[in-house]
């Protein structure tokens, strides 16, 4: 078996049309940064550099044979892997672009599903691109955008220079309303660090450390007096970050749950299980650092749609406060039954 | 995992001091024979090749992975992702048989009898005539597996929910035999009577071609990577499990609610299976390196490599069936004179 570390880590790069994922990707190949990149487009042409790991991609959505709608997988994603695992050694990493309407979840499940991308390789994060102007309208008329925001563990907020403070605000919030736990981070021409949108570890159990919403996290971009123009703006809105519009998106939310008492592995697990069977078309994302009573390790899972990994992930630290927290991403989520489910789950 | 070690017990034979071992570096993709030389395609770049004697030559190909072979015994065709489709003949000697415009890669290719070639690029099939004489055909999906029916001019293209049968020759419209799921290698019966596909699902797929009766052949724990027909299509041999998977084709309903024989399980998955051209019996390589010899009769073994680290993934013999050789994914080949 192939050490996690050892696999190779794959980016998955989605954006609305026009947002500014090729000009993203261009910065990542034509900068000096020692690595190598493979990279699976979904049209030729567009990236401007010579590179002989530029894979045309035709993006196959299949449905898994094992009867559930939701698990679908990419099935050129999977001949192309299989072919680039013959030139291991030859890049340090892999970066899936997909079109401005794909939607990200088969990407990410065939990840999941596939013995041997699994063996080979590992999804280090989605990253999505977000044109600042346009975004609000498209969050009105376009599914796919949506899906792209709600699946994103990082969000680059692009051509913020075409817009107002304001209109930044309002486009903020609405993303946060909809994916409040993604890294967002704003630029101009996609100008963002590249340890800001690479080697996340976002999909990585043992990096799931904190799952708190990013706008109550005082240092967000701790690491991001770069090079960008938009320090002040950016951290203005840190210090106010409560003060923030917030908006309530009409079919996309996500849903925080928490307990201090300890919960009961022999309920959580079946209720978790059932859930993802029942409405996992509707939940997109879900993660979780659980505490069970009885247990001293801390319990961590991640799932996409209706695929759940879990784990032990360490023991709880001493003075550390064993609380248990879940959150799922996704369209008409049903909050209350989930509210009630999860509190069956908790010991008394 | 633990080790495959026989010990002193005298419950298997061994001969794995007859082997000549090649230490060819560059991890092995297939391993094919024209004549009494073994072509041992790499995963990258070229191919090696070697003759009982031990000696080793190799021969550049491909700029980049070479992603899929195959030999009728007179040469070796390969397909890589810089677009080409290149012919290597007995003495080494490589000539380019196509160049795909777009550099596609080139994801599959067969061998008819008559010198006929088939290869695919994304969801396009092609066919080129030994005259030179070439015809393309778009499935709807990319194409998964390619293969030759033994009779005839027909390919089986094997595709996304099915495998298409075009007879690039005719213009009658091509055939089309469902099945939902998305199928990758394809391979007629040496009789012509059954179409079998492995699936990206743990699990074959077969139609009996008189009647289009489904054949569903699962229970895998891992995907069937490798199949091998024994003599006279008796028996179809299946990588993807700990044991060789033999399904039954001797009858005319094929393995229709009969069991498959399970030969030779080890604390490993076969990976690479090859049936004997002449004797009811086949060479077997698993994902720990060992490769055995297997009577298809009794299952009866014959220890051809011990354990090895890597996965066997490339394993033929030669039309004779007098010379076994293998490959594995480290680099480690051998060959054997029986």
């Amino acid at each position: 078996m192939v050490e996690a570390s050892q696999k190779i880590p794959v980016t998955v790069l989605t954006g609305y049309l026009g947002a500014g994922k090729t000009t993203l990707l261009n910065r990542i190949l034509s900068e000096n940064h020692g690595k190598k990149y493979a990279v699976i487009v979904n049209e030729f042409g567009e990236i401007g550099i010579d590179n002989d790991l530029i894979i045309g991609a035709d993006e196959e959505v299949f449905e898994m044979n094992n009867g559930c709608v939701c698990c679908t997988v990419r099935g050129d994603l999977v001949r192309i892997m299989d072919g680039l695992m013959k030139r291991k050694g030859k890049f340090d990493a892999i970066i899936v672009e997909t079109t401005g309407l794909a939607d990200p979840a088969p990407v990410a499940q065939t990840f999941f599903v596939d013995e041997d991308v699994q063996k080979n390789a590992r999804l280090d994060a989605v990253v999505t691109v977000a044109d600042a102007k346009w975004l609000s309208d498209r969050l009105k008329d376009a599914p796919e955008a949506k899906n792209q925001i709600a699946f994103a563990d990082v969000i680059v907020l692009n051509k913020t220079d075409l817009v107002s403070k304001p209109e930044l605000a309002e486009v903020e919030a609405r993303i946060r309303g909809i994916n409040p736990y993604a890294k967002l981070h704003r630029t101009e021409r996609c100008q963002v660090g590249l340890s800001d949108v690479l080697e996340r570890g976002a999909f990585d159990l043992d990096r799931i450390l904190e799952i708190e919403p990013e706008f109550l996290e005082a240092g967000d971009d701790h690491d991001h007096d770069h090079d960008h123009h938009h320090d002040h703006d950016h951290h203005h809105h840190h210090d106010h970050g409560h003060g923030l519009k917030h908006y309530h998106d009409e079919d996309m939310q996500s849903l925080s749950l928490r307990s201090e008492q300890p919960l009961d592995p022999a309920r959580f697990m079946p209720w978790l299980q059932q859930l993802v069977a029942t409405e996992g078309q509707k939940i997109l994302r879900s993660k979780g650092i659980l505490a069970f009573a009885g247990d001293d390790d801390r319990y961590v899972f991640q799932g996409v749609h209706m695929m759940l990994e879990g784990d032990h992930q360490r023991k709880w630290k001493n003075g550390e406060k064993r609380e248990s927290r879940v959150v799922f991403i996704g369209r008409d989520l049903p909050e209350q039954a989930i509210r009630d489910g999860f509190q069956q789950c908790i010991t008394t | 995992m633990k080790e495959f070690d026989p010990g002193e017990g005298p419950s298997i034979v061994s001969i794995t001091d007859r082997v000549k071992l090649l230490p060819l570096g560059g991890a092995v993709g297939s391993v094919h024979f024209l004549g009494d030389r073994a072509f041992f395609v790499g995963a990258e770049e070229s191919v090696a090749i070697a003759g009982i004697d031990g000696e080793v030559t190799r021969t550049g190909t491909h700029f980049g992975a070479i992603l899929c072979a195959a030999s009728d015994g007179k040469r070796l065709v390969t397909g890589g992702d810089d677009g080409k489709l290149i012919a290597i003949d007995a003495k080494g000697e490589t000539t380019v048989i196509a160049t795909d415009a777009k550099r596609r890669w080139i994801d599959n290719v067969a061998l008819h009898g008559d010198g006929t070639v088939a290869w695919s690029a994304g969801k396009t099939a092609l066919v080129r005539s030994a005259k030179g004489e070439e015809k393309t055909f778009e499935v709807p999906s990319t194409v998964g597996g390619l293969a030759f029916a033994p009779k005839g001019l027909r390919l089986a293209i094997a595709h996304y929910n099915g495998v298409t049968l075009w007879f690039p020759n005719m213009a009658a419209n091509p055939e089309f035999l469902e099945w939902a799921g998305s199928h990758l290698a394809v391979s007629f019966s040496p009789d012509n009577k059954f179409l079998v596909t492995a699936m990206h699902e743990p699990a074959m797929h077969g139609w009996r071609l008189a009647d289009n009766r489904h054949m569903r052949m699962s229970g895998y724990p891992g995907r069937v990577r490798s199949m091998s027909w024994s003599v006279g299509g008796k028996g179809l041999a299946t990588s993807g499990a700990d044991s060789v998977i033999v399904w039954p084709f001797a009858s005319k309903d094929g393995p229709m609610g009969k069991e498959p024989a399970m030969l030779a399980p080890m604390p490993a998955r076969v990976s690479v299976v090859a049936c004997h051209p002449k004797n009811d019996i086949m060479a077997v390589g698993y994902s720990d390196g060992v490769v055995l010899m297997v009577r298809l009769e009794d299952g009866a073994e014959i220890l051809v490599r011990r354990t090895g680290g890597a996965p066997v993934s490339g394993l033929a013999w030669n039309a004779k069936g007098t010379l076994l050789a293998f490959g594995a994914e480290d680099g480690d080949a051998g060959i054997l004179e029986m």
